[in-house]
């Protein structure tokens, strides 16, 4: 039996499912953007939710409507204006937020007011332009089924580097993540970290905005991440849960929205979602209470 | 310039949601929930959009959503709330934050692609794109509402003042003195869910999200006296809206929430690099 892409059909036979799924490019794209993607923002989530930037994540993932109306002003290519931002954006919030002993308070209030000062440079943009910028809703919520071999391409290189990163720096990232004020006192440059990791998160936020859209990256970057804490406080483990959770659910989302009319963004979304609740639910009746998510590791102080 | 009705309704709710975000706002940055505030913006969205689906006022789906979300976010907040003092503790409710609104926005993508396949759903669609405005495209009944709103919100929050700065600076001190933190946290986390719905309705997310973190952050730089700073935060988003909406009146090419939102980061990081 042929498949149809226009006319998917949904069968008892999984694996008949799963043959028709793979039978086409785009859809192997797609898989293989997903994965590509799930393992990069699963393992920078991680250390994300370790060091409570969940804020800073978001402020980045926002920076795709000043990036692409900049780039469209610009008459670049959107992912350009992107990247740009997303740079600048971590130098900024690394340099305001990771200077000297800031207060989560003012931390939140600084990354808070360098998002709304992007979104209104986006607001101006796109009023010069005098346009309509392209399909807003495509920008908001990703288009991973149009994914060139180039761009999985680009994709596995992305996350190849930034993977790298992480793995060079893990050490120091952990220490200064957990215990910010001692690891400064030992001479790790905390605030540098800050910076490169802030980096690596926007790179991190950018890619998975592929697979997801910019507002729902949290599906792939924090979701998974706070699942796997939840369940165990130890690095090893947890991490690799993270990896688990974040592939699998982007799989299945893809698989379900192939046979489905309903965009990819929102089965990830959902069974993200439904897999975090699921474990909190699994944790509360068996009274455990090593690591909340909200509660990862103890950390001392002042964020960094 | 105030012989424009545009120009009279767009001062006379910017005003009054200058004042509400200016006040509530110097209890968002002491707390450290200006993401929670961020949420709240992200949720009206998805809640307008569900109301349609429901077949019920949208204006309700926005309301009950930003209140809903907002005291979710309370509720969940306790556990942390309550084990380690100050700010830092209250960090940790950004993955709850997250998670909830990452959720609740890709249920908004289930109803977009819903109303998108439906016939004649793109009228739903359209009718909640209406319900986002600028700030100069308000209507003087609109504008009555949102300044009576933002009035509300205002006076709620400077009633609950005493006992909510006690609760914040020093959660288990004001708890053993019987003051209800946890209440006064889900309470002001439902002023704020208010303030997000008539904000984002009035003068649009990006304003709510610039006038609750820029001029509050800027009176904690300033003052260190809570009546002084508030008193401050108050009158510094009253100046950015003003001045934003007379300098975008100028420049026709300039959005209105573009200037205000210059205006209040200029104060704010003329705070950082001064003070």
């Amino acid at each position: 039996m042929s498949a149809d892409p226009a006319n998917p059909r949904l069968g008892w036979n999984v694996l008949r499912d799963v043959g028709e799924l793979v039978e086409y490019h785009f859809m192997v794209n797609a898989l293989l953007a997903g994965a590509i993607v799930a393992v990069m923002s699963a393992a920078v989530g991680w250390v994300m939710v370790l060091r409570r930037q969940t804020f800073a994540g978001h402020t980045l993932s926002m920076m795709a409507f000043p990036g692409a109306s900049a780039a469209t002003l610009a008459g670049l290519p959107v992912a350009w204006g992107y990247f740009a931002f997303c740079g600048a954006g971590a130098l900024i919030i690394g340099r305001v937020g990771g200077s000297e002993r800031r207060t989560w308070s003012e931390e939140s209030a600084s990354i808070g007011t360098f998002q709304a000062v992007a979104l209104a440079a986006g607001f101006l943009f796109v009023s010069l332009y005098g346009g309509v910028l392209g399909d807003l809703d495509s920008l908001l919520f990703g288009d991973v089924l149009g994914i060139s071999d180039g761009q999985v391409l680009v994709l596995a290189s992305v996350a190849a580097a930034s993977l790298a990163v992480l793995v060079v720096l893990a050490r120091p990232l952990l220490f200064a993540s957990v215990d910010p004020d001692v690891a400064g006192a030992r001479g790790v440059p905390v605030r540098a970290l800050s910076v490169v990791f802030l980096a690596v998160l926007g790179l991190a936020v950018a890619a998975t905005s592929q697979i997801t859209g910019p507002l729902l990256v949290f599906a792939l970057l924090l979701m998974p991440a706070a699942s796997a804490q939840t369940i165990t406080a130890r690095p090893i483990p947890s991490l690799a849960l993270t990896l688990l959770f974040g592939v699998g659910v982007t799989w299945l989302g893809l698989g379900i929205s192939y046979f489905s009319v309903y965009p990819a963004g929102f089965f990830i979304a959902t069974i993200s979602f439904a897999g975090y609740v699921l474990v909190r639910a699994g944790a509360a009746l068996l009274g455990v209470r090593r690591a909340r998510p909200a509660d990862p590791m103890p950390v001392d102080g002042v964020i960094a | 310039m105030l012989s424009q009705e545009f120009m009279r309704n767009a001062l006379l709710a910017g005003t009054f949601v200058a004042l509400a975000c200016g006040v509530s706002g110097w209890f968002v940055v002491l707390r450290g929930q200006v993401f929670a505030g961020d949420a709240l913006s992200h949720v009206a969205f998805p809640g307008a959009l569900a109301a349609a689906a429901a077949g019920v006022d949208q204006r309700l789906g926005l309301v009950l959503a930003t209140v809903i979300v907002g005291a979710g976010i309370g509720v969940l907040g306790r556990a942390t709330l309550s084990g380690r003092g100050g700010g830092v503790a209250l960090a940790a409710d950004d993955t709850a934050i997250g998670i909830a609104f990452t959720f609740i926005l890709g249920l908004g993508l289930f109803f977009l692609t819903r109303f998108g396949l439906s016939s004649g759903g793109a009228s739903g669609i359209q009718a909640a794109h209406t319900l986002f405005g600028s700030i100069f495209g308000l209507g003087a009944g609109e504008a009555r509402l949102a300044a009576a709103v933002a009035l509300v919100v205002t006076v709620a929050t400077v009633a609950i003042s005493r006992p909510l700065l006690f609760a914040s600076v020093t959660p288990e001190v004001a708890g053993a003195r019987g003051v209800p933190t946890r209440l006064l946290g889900i309470g002001f986390l439902v002023l704020l869910g208010v303030v997000a719905a008539e904000a984002t309705q009035a003068v649009g997310a990006l304003l709510l999200l610039g006038l609750l973190a820029a001029p509050a952050a800027a009176a904690h730089r300033i003052a260190r006296s809570p009546v002084v700073g508030i008193a401050l935060a108050g009158a510094f988003a009253l100046v950015s809206v003003w001045g934003g909406l007379v300098l975008a009146y100028a420049v026709p090419s300039l959005p209105p929430s573009s200037a205000v939102v210059a205006i209040a980061a200029t104060i704010y990081y003329g705070s950082v690099l001064l003070v």
